[in-house]
């Protein structure tokens, strides 16, 4: 199972983000997989054609450790990853994310699921362009219903964390595209998510800013003990994970790990 | 994060077209707005000059309504002042009467012999007193007697009264009554006369009861005369002497040109001779109208508890055009309230469309990061409900802007009808229940009307939104 900070009622007495997300280590402390995939096949259909995107996976991703999904374009990461995130369903095959059986919850409780336990960082960046930073931040912990006082503390923090909190106030289009990934990394750790997933997360940056995402992805990864899964097609970067999932046409050809 | 504060700004996201949006709805809802006061004034006009004119019941004798307007005499109330008595003092009715008072309808033929002129009329024989106070009824202070210049009837001598303009015009009465737009007729208008009592006639007037004649004995008078000439219980000929002492305009043609107000003592001699003098009607004026049902279910109860053969009739049933009137303008304005609600549904539901297509991406964010279906639904919903609200009350401020100009341009118009022009106006005094109900309205459709799109977002496939491009 995975850990749900906002229902323990312990949290609520830390203050600051480096104690609550202390507080996430301290129960999170469970080892082996967070994410078990048995023999997974998804066959996408476009009228009568099928489009086999994942064929027979089977795979264990590892608990509060960084992790990566590499493949290139059209091989099934973002497949993989959005079966990871309980977004959508396998064609054939288990799936079991932080010890629950995705197939047999039902939407709602899907969604209370990853509002509690799964962090997003996408591509596009993907954050509310009518909210400021600070709200695009502060969003995920409404949906928890935390109070409006500690999710103003929890959410500055957050964004001290990752160097925005001069931008609180900016919307995302006032920020430039580092700072917008650095905000979608923020809103992703804010509610201290055990399995935060990042789908090629520097794709739309240069490599400068990206580098300084992974750069920092990999910190909080380091310093919070959080769950990292992050897709990429960019080999240069796998000196960064822990874990490598290589995936092509769909097969997983290899899983490369340093605890093994 | 507050959704309402997040559907304010989506709708401010796309300036333009949430105000060509909310500019429709305000549109649709200021002609409903404006319309509907229309025929809400339409209908208090027509309810004030009915009620000033007929009241709000009228007790006949049995089988008067359906059979007795041919033979009123035949269908007279005989002891009409104790029922009237009964009536006036009842405890549940007494709060609730204005003007409680017998009437005479009757037909006959008025003759200007002056001018060799005769027209067939419609009598109404009335209390002056009793009329003048319900002229006075203006429920919803729409001042029209003021407007058609209606005076009070001659209280003293029961031989005067009033006709219809179009009477007047007919029985060449232009001058001496300086009735508007009539010209000089062949044989010129009647001089005032001296009446001359006891003067020898030249006209059928010679027919009247000599008996009543002393009775009804006018002083010198300078008002035209005319003869009317009816038919008594005893289906004899009857005639009696009438001073016209104005011609009023009721509003409708067919009135004007037939009506004539008479002393109630006068048609009585008029209809019933040396008989035995009854009332055709008992006209019953409440302070409201809303209080008919209470009011008339009271009169039937009395009069069933007295074991008298009378029948109650309401406004309704006595002015049948008031009730088709009505019915005609409720039909033209819900024919335009549903064709502006039809504008408005597809203005919300092709906005809302687009904002749906446009935010796909948006969707599937909020629907990964934990949003369940019925948050975006009611996301969507929301703001759908915003827009039609914010159009709505930009067309009631507008509309009741407009309203008040209208009211204020002293512009005429005439109904179907009306025999002469009636002011434009609207009401807006006590339409309240009008505009929450197009505010109410609008807003409940709109929020319908956003459904069906937020409905669709909310069933997209997260992964399918997430890869919209």
């Amino acid at each position: 199972m995975c850990y749900s900070p906002i229902n323990d009622s312990a949290l609520k007495k830390v203050s600051g983000y480096c104690q609550y997300v202390f507080a996430i280590e301290e129960v999170f402390m469970k080892e082996g997989p967070v994410v078990v995939f048995e023999k997974v096949s998804k066959i996408y259909k476009m009228g009568e054609v099928s489009i086999p995107a994942l064929n027979n996976v089977s795979l264990k991703i590892p608990n509060r450790r960084f992790s990566m999904i590499l493949g290139p374009s059209g091989s099934g990461k973002t497949t993989l990853l959005n079966m990871i995130g309980c977004l959508d369903q396998p064609t054939t095959g288990k799936i079991e994310v932080c010890g629950e059986r995705i197939a047999e919850i039902s939407d709602d409780k899907i969604s209370e699921f990853r509002a509690r336990n799964i962090g997003f960082i996408f591509q596009n960046f993907n954050l509310i362009p009518v909210l400021s930073a600070f709200e695009n931040v502060e969003y995920p912990l409404t949906l928890l219903g935390i109070g409006a006082s500690d999710r103003q503390e929890r959410s500055m923090s957050i964004l001290e964390s990752v160097g925005l909190s001069d931008h609180a106030r900016h919307r995302p289009n006032q920020l430039s595209g580092g700072q917008k990934q650095r905000v979608a990394i923020a809103r992703a750790l804010v509610k201290g998510p055990g399995l935060i997933l990042a789908d090629e997360p520097t794709a739309n940056l240069d490599s400068k800013t990206g580098a300084s995402i992974i750069d920092l992805m990999y910190k909080i990864q380091e310093q919070y003990g959080a769950t990292f899964v992050f897709s990429t097609h960019d080999p240069q970067l796998i000196s960064h994970a822990r874990d490598v999932f290589s995936i092509l046409d769909g097969e997983l050809i290899e899983h490369r790990s340093e605890g093994k | 994060m507050n959704t309402l504060k997040i559907a304010a700004r989506n709708i401010l996201r796309n300036v333009r077209r949430s105000s060509m949006t909310i500019l429709a709805i305000a549109v649709g809802t200021m002609s409903m707005l404006i319309f509907g006061e229309f025929v809400a004034q339409i209908f208090v006009a027509l309810e004030t000059q009915n009620v000033t004119r007929s009241g709000h019941i009228t007790v006949f004798r049995s089988g008067y309504f359906k059979y007795g307007s041919g033979n009123p005499a035949a269908y007279g109330i005989h002891d009409y002042q104790s029922v009237i008595g009964l009536f006036a003092e009842d405890p549940v009715l007494k709060p609730l009467i204005n003007v409680v008072t017998p009437t005479i309808n009757l037909f006959g033929i008025a003759g200007n012999f002056d001018v060799e002129a005769s027209k067939t009329f419609f009598g109404l024989g009335v209390i002056p007193a009793d009329f003048n106070r319900m002229h006075l009824w203006d429920e919803h202070q729409l001042k029209l007697a003021a407007f058609y210049g209606i005076e009070p009837l001659n209280e003293t001598d029961d031989t005067h009264g009033f006709i219809g303009v179009g009477l007047g015009r007919i029985l060449g009465l232009c001058e001496p009554l300086k009735i508007p737009d009539c010209t000089k007729q062949q044989g010129g208008d009647q001089q005032m006369i001296q009446t001359p009592s006891g003067q020898t006639k030249r006209d059928f007037s010679a027919l009247e009861e000599k008996s009543d004649q002393s009775a009804s004995e006018p002083q010198k008078v300078t008002a035209p005369r005319l003869d009317l000439l009816a038919a008594t219980a005893g289906s004899a000929p009857n005639v009696v002497n009438f001073y016209v002492d104005k011609a009023i305009s009721q509003g409708v043609k067919e009135y004007d040109d037939s009506l004539v107000i008479m002393n109630f003592r006068l048609a009585q001699r008029l209809l019933y001779g040396r008989g035995e003098k009854q009332a055709v009607g008992i006209v019953v004026q409440l302070h409201k109208t809303e209080d008919i049902p209470i009011a008339r279910a009271r009169l039937e109860q009395l009069i069933k508890g007295k074991g008298l053969h009378l029948e109650t009739r309401e406004l309704t049933e006595l002015q049948p055009f008031y009730k088709q009137a009505i019915g005609m303008f409720s039909a033209i304005f819900s024919f335009i309230s549903s064709v502006m609600a039809v504008i408005v549904l597809f203005t919300i539901v092709n906005t809302m469309s687009m904002s749906v297509m446009e935010r796909t991406h948006e969707i599937g964010t909020l629907r990964a990061m934990g949003v369940k279906k019925r948050g975006i639904t009611a996301q969507f919903v929301l703001e759908g409900a915003l827009l039609g609200l914010i159009g709505a009350t930009l067309g009631i401020i507008v509309g009741s802007a407009v309203a008040n100009i209208v009211n204020h341009s002293g512009l005429t118009w005439q109904p179907p009808g009306q025999a002469v022009p009636t002011p434009l106006k609207v009401l807006t005094q006590g339409v309240s229940h009008l505009i929450f109900g197009i505010w109410f309205g609008l807003g409940a459709l709109s929020t319908i009307a956003a459904w069906v799109p937020a409905h669709r977002a909310a069933r997209m496939k997260i992964v399918d939104a997430l890869g919209h491009v």
